[in-house]
């Protein structure tokens, strides 16, 4: 071995048994560091410490949050917050600590109705993973009565307090709640979801709408505080104290005259309307009808009522502007047009003659139009105007399935547009492929003329059709469908804005020709002003002009019903009404989607209504402008 | 020799006497005893920290059976026959640690575990706090010393890479394990005490620019991260029980199983990650100190292994295995009393869990069998 490379290697080594002697240095010196933190913890500030471990009457306390509150477009207060009183245990707390807690509820039994229901969910909450010395409610919503009798006999309970707390109240309740949705007690599934830290003194959570949809925003931040208490628990001294963060103000595009408005025109019906502005995509009403009231399930809705409700026959607890999915019927037809059109497969001038059917070959099957001996000689703008059957039966036979499902879908049927309702549903837009899925069967010609009519196994919501209403009022201009208009008073105008994932939205409609949709556009003006327009009844008498399109949607069969009640059923057959429109026609505030279901056709029984609504959102709630609209029935 | 090898107590002595049961099987009685000191001393603190389990005991108890057999296996391994096996053992960690990330298991949004059919479930980041110091010194030994810049890039890029996939399961107890024991290497190779001083002062001054690029709640996280305190009700709420727990131990404790702090429930994770709040609580100052002697005891008999090796590569594994053991150490008891943020890094042989103990053992192991392949002396 040569000298210079051993030389090399004895330094090696020298400088490697340097290094581990500085490490024994660095681990002592360390060492020494632990020690002295322990001597400073357990010599040093061991008083104070023991203090702290010996005293239980200092306590951690976290501090709700007060919920954010929900405006409508106008700062109409939709849903706010009211002080409730709740009655809560500190089982460490109980005479007998937790072995006694089944004396204490007998006794308390005595100063206030306390139900097996109420101890049930208490025990229940009790055995949640819980920090100790916290409080575990038993009742909500005392009342003064209560509240006095506990208060007088507080000295017989250490550890029963009376808690006061802020609860959710939607003052105006029915009518509101399938757009609003609303809040309930925490239960055991929202447990396993929520934060448990930022949700330790919360105890509603939304849970349906833009409750549910805003929960993050509306719930806040928790705070938290330290408190001296003497044994019975009463708060003798706030020691120190973090606020809580509230929750965000949410105004929401929704006019709650409006709102007010359409329940009041379903009431007694089942059905639904959903209002849109054009010009922003937010939603102006968005009501369903039969309805219920949202405060009941704030405070605890009783099983009796709860069960009354899931059983009824009208669902009431549906909510059908978002979820009702309904054939569209004739509200399609201006789309039909356009996609024969624009995809060149027929010119803008076909026209047929009409001899009230349709026939796929010479002696088969008859497709009835709705007027029996026919329209005449039939165009586009008429086929629009009186809602022409055999025309669509004839262009849809032509288009076959692409072009149809493809329009519609840029108009937004078969997919949730809607950005922040997480209850919306997609409905059905019947492609090739959806077929060969959910049917096992190829596309017919069969499928394509009910396509063409909006019947077979398309369906939509009221919310899409809203939304397809907008979007032929726009000329093809989208905008996102959305409730809320501004958080802590900074506009939103998308939910990304606040961080929230946008819904896929389709592309404007870019039409080859823009002058097509004057065609559609005058057509269905015409349907509410016309000699001979489906909705001329409903759009006579008014200082503006408005574009609408009636359906009448055939309802094929129903849910049997258990009791045979003859009138019932035979209500059930008859037909859905259904219109989309907007006002005015040039410059458009208010775009329309109107569905009641057995209604009869959508002229008699939809249109009227979304003229009420126009005459409301274009002349105000005091317009004198009310006649030509006649009820009909 | 260097100095370090004649502190190391003659162990020939008794070997004059005939080769006694410890050399046949290769193993320090010096460090088994400490060892059994520590553990016995750990399953005592873990029975109270565990509610009077003597299910829970009874259950770490086979643990340790289990990772004593591992370490007697893995004592009887020549390191320098197997060596060319490592780089394989690293790839194959490497992948390991990919599959968990994305067909891992586990719980509290951290995702750790691995399951394979057929075999139990396993954390393969524990299988890497062994393969990466192997596989630093195995690239280092083979390489001038001190190193070459290039070299110690390449061995950081070789540490980096396993602590990064750790670091985002997340694990960061054992990504900072794993990133101390391969520092540790490439320090023991002989690294230039300017490479040193340089990548701290690029860390030092690279700090205050991450700070700024942060995004407000980022920021947050890590202010929570650093100072628990100011979140009482989530984060903050173990290290205050915990502090509460030590400090109203004092001197002499409150005594076995008298522990109000843990018995009354205030304190999280007992048997774990918390357990020396338990010791501190009942034993107090003296009973800490007994442990951290018993554990001084342990670095002191590492560091003489590698003073006494002759081989590069058992030199610089043996300095870093023992100075890993050193930072679980510190980290735990630095967490547990409020000095450091925490992380999830157990206190070695005294926390309850299985696979902590099987990785601590086999890295005890490692420096066994370096021990009893020194050079002997004429």
């Amino acid at each position: 071995m040569p000298w210079s490379k051993m030389d090399t290697q004895r330094q090696e080594v020298s400088q490697f048994t340097a290094r581990l002697w500085w490490s024994l240095l660095l681990i002592i010196i360390i060492f020494a560091g632990l020690v002295s933190r322990l001597v400073y913890l357990q010599v040093w500030e061991h008083e104070r410490y023991v203090t702290e471990s010996d005293d239980n009457r200092q306590q951690l306390q976290a501090i709700a949050p007060t919920r954010g509150l929900i405006y409508d477009t106008n700062g109409t207060l939709l849903a706010g917050n009211r002080a409730s009183h709740s009655l809560t245990l500190v089982p460490e707390q109980l005479a007998g600590g937790r072995r006694g807690i089944d004396d204490v509820l007998a006794q308390l039994a005595q100063v206030v109705t306390i139900d097996q229901n109420d101890i049930k969910r208490f025990k229940r909450r009790l055995n949640q993973p819980r920090r100790p010395f916290s409080p575990v409610a038993l009742r909500f919503q005392l009342n003064a009565t209560e509240i006095a009798q506990i208060t007088v006999n507080q000295h017989r309970f250490s550890g029963v307090r009376i808690v006061p707390e802020l609860v959710r109240f939607y003052p105006l309740d029915q009518g509101f709640v399938h757009a609003l949705g609303y809040v309930g007690r925490i239960n055991d599934r929202d447990l396993a979801k929520l934060d448990s830290i930022n949700y330790s003194a919360t105890h509603h959570v939304g849970k349906l709408g833009i409750e549910r949809f805003y929960e993050t925003e509306l719930h806040g931040t928790v705070g938290h505080q330290t408190v001296e208490t003497n044994a019975r628990g009463r708060v003798l001294q706030v020691l120190d104290r973090l606020e809580p963060v509230p929750g965000k103000d949410i105004t929401l595009f929704l006019d709650a005259q409006l709102q007010q408005a359409a329940a009041k025109l379903l009431e007694g019906k089942r059905g639904a309307i959903v209002a849109i502005d054009p010009k922003t995509g937010g939603v102006l009403a968005m009501a369903s009808a039969p309805s219920y009231g949202a405060n009941q399930f704030v405070t605890g809705i009783s099983n009796a009522n709860y069960q009354a409700l899931r059983n009824s026959d009208d669902l009431p607890l549906f909510n059908r502007a978002l979820r009702g999915r309904y054939p569209p019927a004739s509200t399609v037809k201006p789309v039909i047009a356009i996609a024969g059109m624009d995809s060149g497969i027929i010119s803008r001038k076909y026209s047929i003659w009409d001899p009230g059917f349709y026939q796929l070959t010479e002696g088969g099957r008859l497709y009835r139009d709705w007027k029996e001996g026919g329209h005449g000689r039939v165009d586009m703008h008429k086929s629009i105007v009186e809602s022409v059957d055999t025309y669509y039966y004839a262009i849809s036979h032509l288009m076959g399935n692409d072009p149809m499902t493809k329009y519609l879908a840029q108009f937004g049927l078969g997919q949730v547009t809607i950005a922040d309702q997480p209850e919306a549903t997609k409905a059905v837009l019947p492609t090739k492929e959806w077929k060969r899925i959910h049917r096992s069967a190829s596309w017919f010609p069969g499928d394509s003329l009910n396509l063409g009519i909006g019947q077979g196994f398309l369906s939509a919501t009221p919310t899409q059709l809203a939304t397809m209403a907008m979007v032929l009022a726009n000329k093809g201009e989208w905008r996102q469908i959305r409730m809320i208009k501004s958080m802590d008073a900074l506009p939103v105008e998308k939910v990304s804005d606040i961080g929230r994932k946008d819904p896929n939205q389709p592309n404007n409609v870019e039409l080859t020709r823009t002058s097509d949709w004057n065609i559609i556009h005058s057509a269905m003006i015409d349907v509410m002003h016309g000699k001979k327009g489906t909705g001329r009844r409903s759009g006579a008498k008014s200082s503006y002009k408005m574009a609408g399109k009636t359906g009448t949607a055939q309802v094929l069969g129903i849910k049997q019903d258990s009791t045979y009640d003859a009138a019932k059923i035979a209500e059930r057959f008859r037909d859905h009404g259904l219109y989309i429109g907007w006002a005015p026609a040039k410059d458009p505030v208010i775009a329309i989607a109107v569905i009641i279901e057995n209604g009869g056709g959508g002229s008699s029984a939809a249109a009227p209504l979304a003229r009420k609504l126009f005459d409301m959102r274009i002349l105000g709630v005091n317009s004198k402008d009310k006649a030509g609209v006649k009820n009909d029935g | 020799m260097a100095d370090f090898q004649r502190w190391a107590p003659d162990a020939q002595r008794h070997l004059r006497q005939g080769p006694g049961l410890w050399v046949k099987l290769r193993l320090d009685p010096f460090l088994l005893v400490l060892l059994f000191a520590i553990m016995s001393f750990g399953l005592l603190v873990l029975y109270s920290g565990s509610g009077s389990s003597e299910a829970a005991v009874q259950k770490q108890l086979v643990r340790y059976g289990i990772a004593l057999l591992g370490m007697v296996v893995i004592t009887q391994i020549n390191l320098r026959n197997v060596q060319r096996w490592i780089p394989l053992l690293y790839i194959a960690g490497l992948l390991l640690l990919v599959a968990v990330l994305l067909f891992g298991v586990g719980a509290k949004g951290a995702q750790r575990w691995l399951e394979i059919p057929g075999l139990p479930r396993f954390q393969p980041s524990e299988i890497m706090k062994l393969v990466v110091p192997l596989t630093i010194s195995w690239y280092l030994a083979s390489r001038p010393r001190p190193p070459h810049l290039i070299h110690v890039l390449v061995a950081v890029v070789l540490v980096s890479l396993p602590v990064l996939l750790i670091a985002k399961q997340p694990d960061l107890g054992t990504a900072l394990l794993i990133a101390s024991s391969g520092a540790f290497v490439i320090f023991f190779a002989g690294l230039l005490w300017r490479y040193l001083i340089a990548a701290i002062a690029l860390g030092a001054a690279g700090l205050p620019l991450l700070w700024m690029g942060m995004r407000e709640y980022q920021k947050q996280r890590v202010i929570t991260f650093l100072d628990p305190e100011s979140d009482p009700l989530g984060a903050g709420w173990n290290i205050i029980q915990s502090k509460i727990a030590i400090g109203s131990g004092g001197i002499d404790g409150k005594g076995w199983l008298q522990g109000t702090q843990s018995h009354l429930d205030f304190l999280p994770e007992t048997h774990t990650d918390f357990i020396v709040a338990v010791l501190a609580e009942e034993f107090g100052l003296i009973g800490v100190c007994v442990l951290l002697a018993l554990y001084l005891l342990v670095l002191i008999r590492g560091l003489m292994i590698a003073g006494s090796a002759s081989h590069p590569f058992d030199r610089m594994l043996a300095a870093s295995l023992t100075l890993t053991f050193f930072v679980y150490v510190v980290v735990n008891i630095g967490m547990v009393s409020g000095l450091l943020p925490v992380v999830g890094v157990p206190l070695p042989l005294v926390s309850y869990g299985g696979t902590a103990a099987v990785t601590l053992m086999a890295s005890l192991g490692l420096l066994m069998s370096i021990h009893a392949r020194r050079p002997q002396r004429t």
